[in-house]
Protein backbone atom coordinates (compact mmCIF):
# COMPACT_ATOMS: atom_id res chain seq x y z
CA UNK A 1 0.00 0.00 0.00
CA UNK A 2 1.33 3.72 -0.48
CA UNK A 3 2.04 5.65 2.66
CA UNK A 4 -0.05 8.36 3.89
CA UNK A 5 2.53 11.15 3.55
CA UNK A 6 2.38 10.62 -0.20
CA UNK A 7 -0.55 12.12 -0.53
CA UNK A 8 -0.45 14.91 2.23
CA UNK A 9 -2.05 16.83 -0.34
CA UNK A 10 -5.34 15.48 0.86
CA UNK A 11 -8.01 17.51 1.72
CA UNK A 12 -7.75 19.97 4.73
CA UNK A 13 -4.35 18.06 5.23
CA UNK A 14 -3.28 21.32 6.63
CA UNK A 15 -5.88 21.07 9.65
CA UNK A 16 -4.89 19.83 12.61
CA UNK A 17 -7.09 17.71 13.76
CA UNK A 18 -10.35 18.69 15.60
CA UNK A 19 -11.21 17.42 19.06
CA UNK A 20 -15.04 17.39 20.57
CA UNK A 21 -17.28 20.55 20.52
CA UNK A 22 -15.59 22.27 17.70
CA UNK A 23 -17.15 20.36 13.88
CA UNK A 24 -15.30 23.00 11.67
CA UNK A 25 -15.18 21.27 8.54
CA UNK A 26 -11.70 21.62 6.97
CA UNK A 27 -12.67 23.98 4.15
CA UNK A 28 -10.53 26.81 2.84
CA UNK A 29 -11.07 29.11 -0.08
CA UNK A 30 -8.37 27.49 -2.08
CA UNK A 31 -9.67 23.42 -1.90
CA UNK A 32 -11.79 22.86 -4.57
CA UNK A 33 -15.44 22.19 -3.78
CA UNK A 34 -16.29 19.29 -2.23
CA UNK A 35 -18.15 16.68 -3.82
CA UNK A 36 -20.29 16.60 -0.62
CA UNK A 37 -21.05 18.72 1.32
CA UNK A 38 -23.03 18.79 4.56
CA UNK A 39 -24.16 21.58 6.51
CA UNK A 40 -26.34 21.60 9.88
CA UNK A 41 -27.19 17.78 9.30
CA UNK A 42 -29.56 16.84 12.17
CA UNK A 43 -31.49 13.44 11.88
CA UNK A 44 -33.35 11.83 14.32
CA UNK A 45 -35.17 8.10 14.92
CA UNK A 46 -38.14 8.72 17.10
CA UNK A 47 -36.15 10.09 19.95
CA UNK A 48 -33.23 9.01 19.47
CA UNK A 49 -30.47 11.80 17.57
CA UNK A 50 -28.79 10.19 15.21
CA UNK A 51 -27.18 13.36 14.19
CA UNK A 52 -27.19 16.69 15.80
CA UNK A 53 -25.94 19.48 13.64
CA UNK A 54 -23.49 18.05 11.96
CA UNK A 55 -20.42 19.75 8.57
CA UNK A 56 -18.91 16.92 7.06
CA UNK A 57 -16.98 17.67 3.95
CA UNK A 58 -15.99 14.94 1.01
CA UNK A 59 -13.39 16.05 -1.21
CA UNK A 60 -13.27 14.65 -5.31
CA UNK A 61 -10.76 12.46 -5.84
CA UNK A 62 -9.82 11.25 -2.37
CA UNK A 63 -10.87 8.23 -0.38
CA UNK A 64 -12.19 9.80 2.74
CA UNK A 65 -13.31 7.44 5.59
CA UNK A 66 -15.91 8.09 8.49
CA UNK A 67 -15.30 6.12 11.61
CA UNK A 68 -17.17 5.71 14.51
CA UNK A 69 -18.70 2.65 16.65
CA UNK A 70 -20.78 0.78 16.22
CA UNK A 71 -24.61 1.95 15.85
CA UNK A 72 -22.97 6.08 15.46
CA UNK A 73 -25.20 6.11 12.75
CA UNK A 74 -22.79 5.47 9.55
CA UNK A 75 -25.01 3.57 7.71
CA UNK A 76 -27.99 6.37 7.89
CA UNK A 77 -25.57 8.67 7.27
CA UNK A 78 -24.64 7.16 3.58
CA UNK A 79 -28.52 7.15 3.25
CA UNK A 80 -28.64 10.71 3.61
CA UNK A 81 -26.14 11.34 1.18
CA UNK A 82 -28.06 9.34 -1.10
CA UNK A 83 -31.22 10.29 -0.84
CA UNK A 84 -32.90 7.22 0.51
CA UNK A 85 -33.38 9.42 4.07
CA UNK A 86 -34.63 12.79 4.79
CA UNK A 87 -32.70 14.80 7.01
CA UNK A 88 -34.80 16.50 10.02
CA UNK A 89 -32.86 19.70 9.32
CA UNK A 90 -29.44 21.30 7.44
CA UNK A 91 -28.52 20.18 3.69
CA UNK A 92 -26.82 18.11 1.60
CA UNK A 93 -25.53 18.74 -1.45
CA UNK A 94 -23.76 16.36 -3.66
CA UNK A 95 -21.88 17.70 -6.75
CA UNK A 96 -23.69 21.25 -6.35
CA UNK A 97 -27.17 19.82 -6.13
CA UNK A 98 -29.18 19.72 -2.81
CA UNK A 99 -30.07 16.17 -1.98
CA UNK A 100 -33.75 17.22 -1.04
CA UNK A 101 -34.73 19.65 -3.59
CA UNK A 102 -34.33 16.60 -6.18
CA UNK A 103 -37.59 15.39 -7.78
CA UNK A 104 -37.35 11.37 -7.83
CA UNK A 105 -36.29 11.59 -11.59
CA UNK A 106 -33.13 14.00 -10.84
CA UNK A 107 -32.48 11.71 -7.65
CA UNK A 108 -32.62 8.86 -9.89
CA UNK A 109 -30.68 10.47 -12.02
CA UNK A 110 -27.85 11.68 -9.78
CA UNK A 111 -27.83 8.38 -8.86
CA UNK A 112 -26.67 6.16 -11.32
CA UNK A 113 -23.22 8.58 -10.88
CA UNK A 114 -22.88 6.98 -7.43
CA UNK A 115 -22.56 3.62 -6.47
CA UNK A 116 -23.12 2.04 -3.24
CA UNK A 117 -21.86 -1.03 -1.67
CA UNK A 118 -24.27 -2.28 1.18
CA UNK A 119 -23.29 -3.77 4.46
CA UNK A 120 -25.52 -6.65 3.15
CA UNK A 121 -24.37 -6.59 -0.39
CA UNK A 122 -27.89 -6.47 -1.79
CA UNK A 123 -27.20 -8.52 -4.67
CA UNK A 124 -30.38 -10.17 -6.26
CA UNK A 125 -30.83 -13.34 -5.00
CA UNK A 126 -32.27 -14.84 -8.16
CA UNK A 127 -29.94 -13.68 -10.86
CA UNK A 128 -26.52 -14.71 -11.33
CA UNK A 129 -23.08 -13.06 -10.62
CA UNK A 130 -23.45 -12.09 -14.46
CA UNK A 131 -26.75 -10.35 -14.43
CA UNK A 132 -26.14 -9.02 -11.10
CA UNK A 133 -23.27 -7.10 -13.13
CA UNK A 134 -25.22 -6.22 -15.86
CA UNK A 135 -28.63 -5.10 -14.53
CA UNK A 136 -27.48 -1.68 -14.13
CA UNK A 137 -26.01 -1.80 -17.91
CA UNK A 138 -29.36 -2.72 -19.35
CA UNK A 139 -31.71 -0.55 -16.86
CA UNK A 140 -29.30 1.96 -18.25
CA UNK A 141 -27.78 1.90 -21.55
CA UNK A 142 -28.49 0.91 -24.72
CA UNK A 143 -24.96 -1.23 -24.86
CA UNK A 144 -25.51 -4.40 -27.97
CA UNK A 145 -25.62 -7.82 -26.21
CA UNK A 146 -22.06 -8.66 -27.05
CA UNK A 147 -20.79 -4.57 -25.76
CA UNK A 148 -22.61 -5.51 -22.61
CA UNK A 149 -20.77 -8.82 -22.36
CA UNK A 150 -17.40 -7.27 -22.43
CA UNK A 151 -18.36 -4.37 -19.97
CA UNK A 152 -19.54 -6.90 -17.41
CA UNK A 153 -16.66 -9.52 -18.07
CA UNK A 154 -13.99 -6.63 -17.39
CA UNK A 155 -16.16 -5.31 -14.33
CA UNK A 156 -15.95 -8.96 -12.85
CA UNK A 157 -11.73 -9.33 -14.29
CA UNK A 158 -11.55 -6.01 -12.02
CA UNK A 159 -12.72 -8.07 -9.05
CA UNK A 160 -11.24 -11.06 -9.74
CA UNK A 161 -14.60 -12.80 -10.54
CA UNK A 162 -14.55 -13.29 -14.00
CA UNK A 163 -14.53 -17.22 -13.64
CA UNK A 164 -17.28 -16.97 -10.91
CA UNK A 165 -19.70 -15.17 -13.53
CA UNK A 166 -22.35 -18.11 -13.79
CA UNK A 167 -23.11 -18.79 -10.09
CA UNK A 168 -25.91 -17.64 -8.16
CA UNK A 169 -25.32 -14.93 -5.36
CA UNK A 170 -26.61 -18.25 -2.38
CA UNK A 171 -23.21 -19.94 -3.84
CA UNK A 172 -21.00 -17.16 -3.02
CA UNK A 173 -18.61 -16.82 0.23
CA UNK A 174 -19.28 -13.48 2.26
CA UNK A 175 -16.05 -12.38 0.56
CA UNK A 176 -16.96 -13.27 -2.96
CA UNK A 177 -20.17 -11.57 -2.68
CA UNK A 178 -19.01 -8.65 -1.14
CA UNK A 179 -16.10 -8.11 -4.64
CA UNK A 180 -19.55 -9.32 -6.72
CA UNK A 181 -21.62 -6.67 -5.41
CA UNK A 182 -18.23 -4.35 -5.64
CA UNK A 183 -18.56 -4.87 -9.52
CA UNK A 184 -22.06 -4.42 -9.85
CA UNK A 185 -21.28 -0.71 -8.06
CA UNK A 186 -18.66 -0.18 -10.34
CA UNK A 187 -20.91 -0.76 -14.07
CA UNK A 188 -22.03 2.43 -14.57
CA UNK A 189 -18.68 3.94 -13.91
CA UNK A 190 -19.72 6.25 -11.37
CA UNK A 191 -18.24 9.08 -10.01
CA UNK A 192 -18.37 8.30 -6.22
CA UNK A 193 -18.63 4.74 -4.50
CA UNK A 194 -19.67 4.47 -1.23
CA UNK A 195 -18.16 1.44 1.39
CA UNK A 196 -20.59 0.44 4.02
CA UNK A 197 -18.48 -1.79 6.30
CA UNK A 198 -16.33 -3.61 3.13
CA UNK A 199 -13.98 -5.31 5.84
CA UNK A 200 -16.49 -6.75 8.50
CA UNK A 201 -16.74 -10.21 8.14
CA UNK A 202 -13.63 -10.51 5.62
CA UNK A 203 -10.36 -13.15 5.66
CA UNK A 204 -7.20 -11.17 5.92
CA UNK A 205 -6.53 -11.95 2.28
CA UNK A 206 -9.95 -10.97 1.00
CA UNK A 207 -9.45 -8.18 3.44
CA UNK A 208 -6.31 -7.43 1.49
CA UNK A 209 -7.59 -7.51 -1.87
CA UNK A 210 -10.35 -5.36 -0.95
CA UNK A 211 -8.20 -2.58 0.96
CA UNK A 212 -6.04 -2.67 -2.68
CA UNK A 213 -9.40 -2.53 -5.06
CA UNK A 214 -10.97 0.49 -2.88
CA UNK A 215 -7.63 2.30 -3.33
CA UNK A 216 -7.19 1.28 -7.24
CA UNK A 217 -10.70 2.26 -8.47
CA UNK A 218 -10.31 5.42 -6.89
CA UNK A 219 -6.78 6.40 -8.47
CA UNK A 220 -6.84 4.61 -11.50
CA UNK A 221 -10.75 5.43 -12.63
CA UNK A 222 -10.48 9.49 -10.79
CA UNK A 223 -13.54 8.28 -8.25
CA UNK A 224 -13.92 9.90 -5.32
CA UNK A 225 -14.92 7.10 -2.28
CA UNK A 226 -16.39 7.55 0.89
CA UNK A 227 -15.69 4.50 3.09
CA UNK A 228 -17.56 3.39 6.47
CA UNK A 229 -16.25 1.41 8.91
CA UNK A 230 -15.74 0.66 12.25
CA UNK A 231 -12.18 -1.53 11.49
CA UNK A 232 -9.60 1.37 12.60
CA UNK A 233 -6.44 0.06 10.89
CA UNK A 234 -7.66 -1.25 7.57
CA UNK A 235 -9.55 2.30 6.84
CA UNK A 236 -6.56 4.02 8.19
CA UNK A 237 -4.39 2.62 5.79
CA UNK A 238 -6.32 3.71 2.70
CA UNK A 239 -8.20 6.69 3.63
CA UNK A 240 -6.52 10.12 2.73
CA UNK A 241 -9.07 12.23 5.49
CA UNK A 242 -10.37 11.01 8.40
CA UNK A 243 -13.56 11.57 10.12
CA UNK A 244 -14.42 10.43 13.09
CA UNK A 245 -18.04 10.38 14.47
CA UNK A 246 -19.61 9.57 17.99
CA UNK A 247 -23.31 10.31 19.81
CA UNK A 248 -24.32 12.60 16.42
CA UNK A 249 -21.31 14.62 16.62
CA UNK A 250 -17.69 14.90 15.00
CA UNK A 251 -15.06 14.11 17.51
CA UNK A 252 -11.89 14.11 15.48
CA UNK A 253 -11.32 14.72 11.91
CA UNK A 254 -7.58 15.16 9.79
CA UNK A 255 -4.88 13.00 7.98
CA UNK A 256 -5.11 9.38 9.69
CA UNK A 257 -1.80 10.21 11.05
CA UNK A 258 -3.13 13.08 12.65
CA UNK A 259 -6.35 11.73 13.80
CA UNK A 260 -3.89 8.77 15.06
CA UNK A 261 -1.86 11.68 17.13
CA UNK A 262 -4.70 13.05 18.83
CA UNK A 263 -4.54 13.27 22.11
CA UNK A 264 -8.11 12.97 23.18
CA UNK A 265 -9.01 10.26 25.50
CA UNK A 266 -12.13 9.34 23.51
CA UNK A 267 -9.80 8.58 20.12
CA UNK A 268 -7.35 7.56 21.43
CA UNK A 269 -9.78 4.42 23.01
CA UNK A 270 -11.24 4.04 19.99
CA UNK A 271 -8.31 3.99 17.46
CA UNK A 272 -6.07 2.18 20.18
CA UNK A 273 -9.14 -0.19 20.39
CA UNK A 274 -8.77 -0.37 24.33
CA UNK A 275 -11.45 -1.96 26.27
CA UNK A 276 -12.45 0.68 29.03
CA UNK A 277 -12.09 4.48 28.81
CA UNK A 278 -14.97 6.90 27.91
CA UNK A 279 -16.84 4.49 26.22
CA UNK A 280 -17.28 1.89 28.76
CA UNK A 281 -17.95 -2.12 27.76
CA UNK A 282 -20.71 -2.43 29.90
CA UNK A 283 -24.21 -1.66 29.96
CA UNK A 284 -25.30 0.71 32.56
CA UNK A 285 -26.78 -1.45 35.39
CA UNK A 286 -26.31 -2.07 38.85
CA UNK A 287 -22.99 -3.49 40.26
CA UNK A 288 -22.64 -7.44 39.35
CA UNK A 289 -22.25 -8.59 43.01
CA UNK A 290 -25.83 -6.83 43.78
CA UNK A 291 -27.18 -8.26 40.96
CA UNK A 292 -26.26 -11.98 41.78
CA UNK A 293 -27.09 -12.08 45.28
CA UNK A 294 -30.51 -10.49 44.61
CA UNK A 295 -33.25 -13.00 44.94
CA UNK A 296 -35.25 -12.97 41.61
CA UNK A 297 -38.55 -11.73 41.45
CA UNK A 298 -39.78 -14.61 39.10
CA UNK B 1 -55.61 1.93 33.87
CA UNK B 2 -58.53 2.82 32.23
CA UNK B 3 -56.40 5.93 30.35
CA UNK B 4 -53.90 3.36 29.40
CA UNK B 5 -56.24 1.26 28.00
CA UNK B 6 -57.81 4.02 25.71
CA UNK B 7 -54.57 5.27 25.06
CA UNK B 8 -53.32 2.12 23.72
CA UNK B 9 -57.02 1.79 21.79
CA UNK B 10 -55.99 5.24 20.13
CA UNK B 11 -52.57 3.94 19.51
CA UNK B 12 -54.36 0.98 17.61
CA UNK B 13 -56.33 2.94 15.48
CA UNK B 14 -54.35 5.55 14.53
CA UNK B 15 -51.78 2.80 13.12
CA UNK B 16 -54.77 0.73 11.10
CA UNK B 17 -55.40 4.12 9.65
CA UNK B 18 -52.19 5.03 8.80
CA UNK B 19 -51.19 1.47 7.50
CA UNK B 20 -54.43 2.12 5.54
CA UNK B 21 -53.05 5.25 4.27
CA UNK B 22 -49.58 3.98 3.16
CA UNK B 23 -51.48 0.91 1.29
CA UNK B 24 -53.61 3.34 -0.70
CA UNK B 25 -50.54 5.33 -1.18
CA UNK B 26 -48.35 2.44 -2.60
CA UNK B 27 -51.41 0.98 -4.88
CA UNK B 28 -51.20 4.88 -6.27
CA UNK B 29 -47.80 4.32 -6.75
CA UNK B 30 -48.40 0.87 -8.27
CA UNK B 31 -51.12 2.36 -10.94
CA UNK B 32 -48.85 5.53 -11.90
CA UNK B 33 -46.52 2.92 -12.81
CA UNK B 34 -48.74 1.09 -15.02
CA UNK B 35 -46.80 2.71 -18.35
CA UNK B 36 -44.13 0.10 -17.11
CA UNK B 37 -45.96 -3.15 -18.65
CA UNK B 38 -46.07 -2.04 -22.09
CA UNK B 39 -42.18 -1.19 -21.46
CA UNK B 40 -41.57 -4.56 -20.60
CA UNK B 41 -44.32 -6.88 -21.24
CA UNK B 42 -41.90 -9.67 -20.77
CA UNK B 43 -41.64 -9.22 -16.62
CA UNK B 44 -46.19 -9.37 -16.99
CA UNK B 45 -46.11 -12.31 -19.15
CA UNK B 46 -43.77 -14.12 -16.49
CA UNK B 47 -45.99 -12.48 -13.63
CA UNK B 48 -48.93 -14.05 -15.30
CA UNK B 49 -47.87 -17.47 -15.73
CA UNK B 50 -45.54 -17.52 -12.29
CA UNK B 51 -48.99 -16.70 -10.07
CA UNK B 52 -51.27 -18.62 -12.66
CA UNK B 53 -49.23 -21.72 -12.44
CA UNK B 54 -48.53 -21.59 -8.78
CA UNK B 55 -52.18 -21.66 -8.37
CA UNK B 56 -53.49 -23.53 -11.26
CA UNK B 57 -53.35 -27.42 -9.26
CA UNK B 58 -54.93 -26.12 -6.56
CA UNK B 59 -57.07 -24.60 -7.60
CA UNK B 60 -58.34 -27.38 -10.38
CA UNK B 61 -58.26 -29.77 -7.57
CA UNK B 62 -60.56 -27.76 -5.31
CA UNK B 63 -62.83 -26.70 -8.42
CA UNK B 64 -63.60 -30.62 -9.11
CA UNK B 65 -64.44 -31.52 -5.28
CA UNK B 66 -66.66 -28.38 -5.19
CA UNK B 67 -68.53 -29.11 -8.18
CA UNK B 68 -68.94 -32.70 -7.42
CA UNK B 69 -70.02 -31.83 -3.80
CA UNK B 70 -72.76 -29.23 -5.12
CA UNK B 71 -74.04 -31.86 -7.69
CA UNK B 72 -74.64 -34.12 -4.38
CA UNK B 73 -76.18 -31.25 -2.39
CA UNK B 74 -78.35 -30.25 -5.07
CA UNK B 75 -79.60 -33.18 -6.25
CA UNK B 76 -80.91 -34.42 -2.62
CA UNK B 77 -82.99 -31.13 -2.61
CA UNK B 78 -83.95 -30.94 -6.26
CA UNK B 79 -85.11 -34.54 -6.30
CA UNK B 80 -87.64 -33.22 -3.30
CA UNK B 81 -89.82 -31.21 -6.24
CA UNK B 82 -88.91 -33.13 -8.88
CA UNK B 83 -86.56 -30.85 -10.63
CA UNK B 84 -83.82 -33.30 -10.98
CA UNK B 85 -83.53 -32.17 -14.11
CA UNK B 86 -82.58 -28.55 -13.20
CA UNK B 87 -79.23 -29.72 -11.64
CA UNK B 88 -76.95 -28.36 -14.68
CA UNK B 89 -78.52 -25.06 -13.85
CA UNK B 90 -77.64 -24.97 -10.46
CA UNK B 91 -74.14 -26.19 -9.98
CA UNK B 92 -73.15 -23.95 -12.62
CA UNK B 93 -74.82 -20.92 -11.65
CA UNK B 94 -73.31 -21.46 -7.99
CA UNK B 95 -69.92 -21.84 -9.59
CA UNK B 96 -69.87 -18.98 -12.01
CA UNK B 97 -71.99 -16.32 -10.09
CA UNK B 98 -70.32 -16.89 -6.88
CA UNK B 99 -68.12 -19.96 -5.75
CA UNK B 100 -65.67 -19.97 -8.83
CA UNK B 101 -64.83 -16.13 -8.27
CA UNK B 102 -64.96 -16.47 -4.23
CA UNK B 103 -63.18 -19.97 -3.94
CA UNK B 104 -60.19 -19.00 -6.19
CA UNK B 105 -59.70 -16.04 -4.56
CA UNK B 106 -59.42 -17.31 -1.16
CA UNK B 107 -57.14 -20.09 -2.53
CA UNK B 108 -55.00 -17.47 -4.85
CA UNK B 109 -54.21 -15.63 -1.58
CA UNK B 110 -53.27 -18.65 0.40
CA UNK B 111 -51.04 -20.08 -2.52
CA UNK B 112 -50.09 -17.00 -4.44
CA UNK B 113 -50.88 -14.05 -2.12
CA UNK B 114 -48.59 -15.54 0.67
CA UNK B 115 -45.53 -16.30 -1.75
CA UNK B 116 -45.94 -12.99 -3.04
CA UNK B 117 -45.44 -11.19 0.47
CA UNK B 118 -43.14 -14.03 1.48
CA UNK B 119 -40.61 -12.51 -1.52
CA UNK B 120 -41.17 -9.00 -1.67
CA UNK B 121 -40.68 -8.65 2.00
CA UNK B 122 -37.44 -11.00 1.83
CA UNK B 123 -36.12 -8.54 -0.91
CA UNK B 124 -37.16 -5.33 1.58
CA UNK B 125 -35.10 -7.51 4.56
CA UNK B 126 -32.19 -8.24 2.47
CA UNK B 127 -31.91 -4.77 0.65
CA UNK B 128 -32.78 -6.02 -2.64
CA UNK B 129 -35.47 -3.49 -3.18
CA UNK B 130 -32.79 -0.42 -1.74
CA UNK B 131 -30.09 -1.81 -3.76
CA UNK B 132 -32.57 -1.12 -6.95
CA UNK B 133 -32.93 2.25 -5.34
CA UNK B 134 -29.85 2.84 -5.52
CA UNK B 135 -28.92 1.54 -9.16
CA UNK B 136 -32.07 4.03 -10.13
CA UNK B 137 -34.52 1.32 -10.44
CA UNK B 138 -37.98 2.34 -8.83
CA UNK B 139 -38.90 -0.82 -7.04
CA UNK B 140 -42.12 -0.73 -7.33
CA UNK B 141 -42.72 -0.13 -10.89
CA UNK B 142 -40.20 -2.95 -11.52
CA UNK B 143 -40.76 -5.39 -8.95
CA UNK B 144 -44.89 -4.58 -7.51
CA UNK B 145 -46.30 -3.21 -10.79
CA UNK B 146 -45.66 -6.37 -13.06
CA UNK B 147 -46.75 -8.68 -9.58
CA UNK B 148 -50.14 -6.63 -9.15
CA UNK B 149 -51.22 -6.89 -12.75
CA UNK B 150 -49.73 -10.30 -13.24
CA UNK B 151 -52.23 -11.15 -10.42
CA UNK B 152 -55.21 -9.37 -11.31
CA UNK B 153 -55.23 -11.15 -15.14
CA UNK B 154 -54.61 -14.41 -13.59
CA UNK B 155 -57.72 -14.50 -11.36
CA UNK B 156 -59.83 -14.27 -13.80
CA UNK B 157 -58.55 -16.86 -15.60
CA UNK B 158 -58.25 -19.23 -12.58
CA UNK B 159 -61.53 -18.43 -11.72
CA UNK B 160 -62.91 -19.81 -15.12
CA UNK B 161 -60.84 -22.89 -14.80
CA UNK B 162 -62.41 -23.48 -11.19
CA UNK B 163 -65.91 -22.99 -12.74
CA UNK B 164 -65.60 -25.27 -15.61
CA UNK B 165 -63.54 -28.41 -13.69
CA UNK B 166 -66.44 -27.48 -11.29
CA UNK B 167 -69.24 -28.18 -13.95
CA UNK B 168 -67.17 -30.98 -15.37
CA UNK B 169 -67.42 -32.40 -11.39
CA UNK B 170 -71.08 -31.63 -10.96
CA UNK B 171 -71.57 -33.50 -14.46
CA UNK B 172 -69.36 -36.81 -13.20
CA UNK B 173 -71.74 -36.98 -10.36
CA UNK B 174 -75.25 -35.83 -11.45
CA UNK B 175 -75.19 -37.53 -14.65
CA UNK B 176 -73.18 -40.87 -14.26
CA UNK B 177 -73.54 -41.44 -10.49
CA UNK B 178 -77.08 -40.22 -9.37
CA UNK B 179 -78.55 -40.58 -13.39
CA UNK B 180 -79.51 -37.05 -13.92
CA UNK B 181 -80.33 -37.35 -17.99
CA UNK B 182 -77.57 -36.25 -19.65
CA UNK B 183 -79.43 -34.13 -22.69
CA UNK B 184 -81.62 -31.57 -19.98
CA UNK B 185 -78.17 -31.31 -17.53
CA UNK B 186 -76.76 -29.35 -20.22
CA UNK B 187 -79.36 -27.82 -22.46
CA UNK B 188 -80.87 -26.49 -19.19
CA UNK B 189 -78.07 -25.05 -18.54
CA UNK B 190 -77.23 -23.67 -21.72
CA UNK B 191 -80.90 -21.83 -21.78
CA UNK B 192 -80.96 -20.34 -17.60
CA UNK B 193 -76.89 -19.31 -17.76
CA UNK B 194 -76.96 -15.75 -19.43
CA UNK B 195 -74.04 -14.84 -20.31
CA UNK B 196 -74.15 -10.99 -19.36
CA UNK B 197 -76.16 -11.32 -16.16
CA UNK B 198 -73.77 -14.80 -14.77
CA UNK B 199 -70.87 -14.60 -16.57
CA UNK B 200 -69.70 -11.11 -16.91
CA UNK B 201 -70.32 -10.17 -13.06
CA UNK B 202 -68.28 -13.26 -12.14
CA UNK B 203 -66.04 -11.80 -14.19
CA UNK B 204 -66.14 -8.67 -12.81
CA UNK B 205 -65.86 -10.22 -9.40
CA UNK B 206 -62.90 -12.09 -9.72
CA UNK B 207 -60.85 -9.09 -11.00
CA UNK B 208 -62.07 -7.45 -8.34
CA UNK B 209 -60.24 -10.23 -5.90
CA UNK B 210 -57.50 -10.11 -7.69
CA UNK B 211 -56.93 -6.52 -7.26
CA UNK B 212 -57.80 -6.53 -3.68
CA UNK B 213 -55.86 -9.96 -2.79
CA UNK B 214 -52.42 -9.05 -5.41
CA UNK B 215 -52.60 -5.60 -3.39
CA UNK B 216 -52.95 -6.92 0.29
CA UNK B 217 -50.56 -9.25 -0.72
CA UNK B 218 -47.59 -6.89 -2.20
CA UNK B 219 -48.43 -3.94 0.81
CA UNK B 220 -48.27 -6.79 3.33
CA UNK B 221 -44.62 -7.83 1.86
CA UNK B 222 -43.53 -4.23 1.18
CA UNK B 223 -44.75 -2.72 4.49
CA UNK B 224 -43.29 -6.00 6.50
CA UNK B 225 -41.08 -5.21 9.42
CA UNK B 226 -37.34 -6.12 7.62
CA UNK B 227 -36.71 -9.32 9.91
CA UNK B 228 -37.57 -13.16 10.02
CA UNK B 229 -40.96 -12.35 12.43
CA UNK B 230 -41.43 -9.98 10.60
CA UNK B 231 -41.79 -11.43 7.32
CA UNK B 232 -43.59 -14.48 8.66
CA UNK B 233 -45.82 -12.07 10.38
CA UNK B 234 -47.00 -9.97 7.35
CA UNK B 235 -47.41 -13.37 5.24
CA UNK B 236 -49.94 -14.69 7.87
CA UNK B 237 -51.52 -10.89 7.57
CA UNK B 238 -51.45 -11.09 4.18
CA UNK B 239 -53.94 -14.20 3.72
CA UNK B 240 -55.76 -13.18 6.90
CA UNK B 241 -56.62 -10.11 5.55
CA UNK B 242 -57.11 -10.85 1.71
CA UNK B 243 -59.69 -13.89 2.79
CA UNK B 244 -61.41 -11.24 5.24
CA UNK B 245 -61.57 -8.39 2.10
CA UNK B 246 -62.73 -11.48 -0.64
CA UNK B 247 -66.09 -12.35 1.45
CA UNK B 248 -66.68 -8.77 2.66
CA UNK B 249 -66.22 -7.49 -0.96
CA UNK B 250 -68.21 -10.37 -2.18
CA UNK B 251 -71.34 -9.46 0.07
CA UNK B 252 -71.28 -5.95 -1.37
CA UNK B 253 -70.36 -6.76 -5.17
CA UNK B 254 -73.57 -9.49 -5.05
CA UNK B 255 -75.67 -6.99 -3.41
CA UNK B 256 -75.23 -4.30 -5.95
CA UNK B 257 -75.47 -7.26 -9.08
CA UNK B 258 -78.01 -9.28 -7.96
CA UNK B 259 -79.61 -7.81 -5.02
CA UNK B 260 -83.08 -6.43 -6.67
N1 LIG C 1 -35.21 1.46 10.95
C1 LIG C 1 -34.77 1.97 12.11
N2 LIG C 1 -35.65 2.28 13.08
C2 LIG C 1 -35.23 2.81 14.24
N3 LIG C 1 -33.95 3.06 14.54
C3 LIG C 1 -33.02 2.77 13.63
C4 LIG C 1 -33.39 2.22 12.36
N4 LIG C 1 -32.26 2.05 11.64
C5 LIG C 1 -31.26 2.48 12.43
N5 LIG C 1 -31.71 2.92 13.62
C6 LIG C 1 -30.90 3.46 14.71
O1 LIG C 1 -30.09 4.47 14.19
C7 LIG C 1 -28.80 4.38 14.74
C8 LIG C 1 -27.78 4.35 13.63
O2 LIG C 1 -27.92 3.15 12.88
P1 LIG C 1 -26.89 2.78 11.74
O3 LIG C 1 -27.37 1.55 11.10
O4 LIG C 1 -26.70 3.96 10.86
O5 LIG C 1 -25.56 2.49 12.56
P2 LIG C 1 -24.13 2.10 12.03
O6 LIG C 1 -23.21 3.15 12.49
O7 LIG C 1 -24.19 1.82 10.57
O8 LIG C 1 -23.84 0.78 12.83
P3 LIG C 1 -23.01 -0.52 12.38
O9 LIG C 1 -21.60 -0.17 12.47
O10 LIG C 1 -23.39 -1.55 13.39
O11 LIG C 1 -23.47 -0.86 10.99
C9 LIG C 1 -28.75 3.12 15.60
O12 LIG C 1 -28.77 3.52 16.93
C10 LIG C 1 -29.99 2.38 15.26
O13 LIG C 1 -30.52 1.81 16.44
MG1 LIG D 1 -24.04 0.15 9.41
Amino acid sequence: MKDNGSRSKAPGASTPAVTTGDSQPAASPRVPKPLVRIRGLTYRRGSLVVFEDLDLDIQRGAVTAVMGPSGTGKTTLLKLITGQLRPDAGSIEVDGLNIQGLDKPQLFKLRRRMGMLFQSNALLTDLSVFDNVAYPLREHTDLSPSMLRKVVLLKLEAVGLRGARDLMPSALSGGMARRAALARAIALDPMMILYDEPFTGQDPISMGVLIALIRHLNDAAGLTSIVVSHDVRETASIADYLYVISQGRIIAQGSPAEVEADDSEWVRQFMGGLPDGPVHFHYPGPPLAQDLLRRSAA
Amino acid sequence: MLVDSIAALGRGVLDSLTRLGRGHLLLADILRGSGEIFRHPRLLGEQIVNIGVLSLLIVGVSGLFVGMVLALQGYYVLNQFGAEESLGVMVAASLVRELGPVVTALLVAGRAGSALTAEIGLMKATEQLSGLEMMAVDPVRRVLTPRFYGGVLAMPMLAAIFSAVGILGGYFVGVGLLGVDDGAFWSQMQAKIDFAEDVVNGVIKSLAFGIVVTWIALFQGYDSVPTSIGVSRSTTRSVVHAALVVLGLDFVLTALMFGD
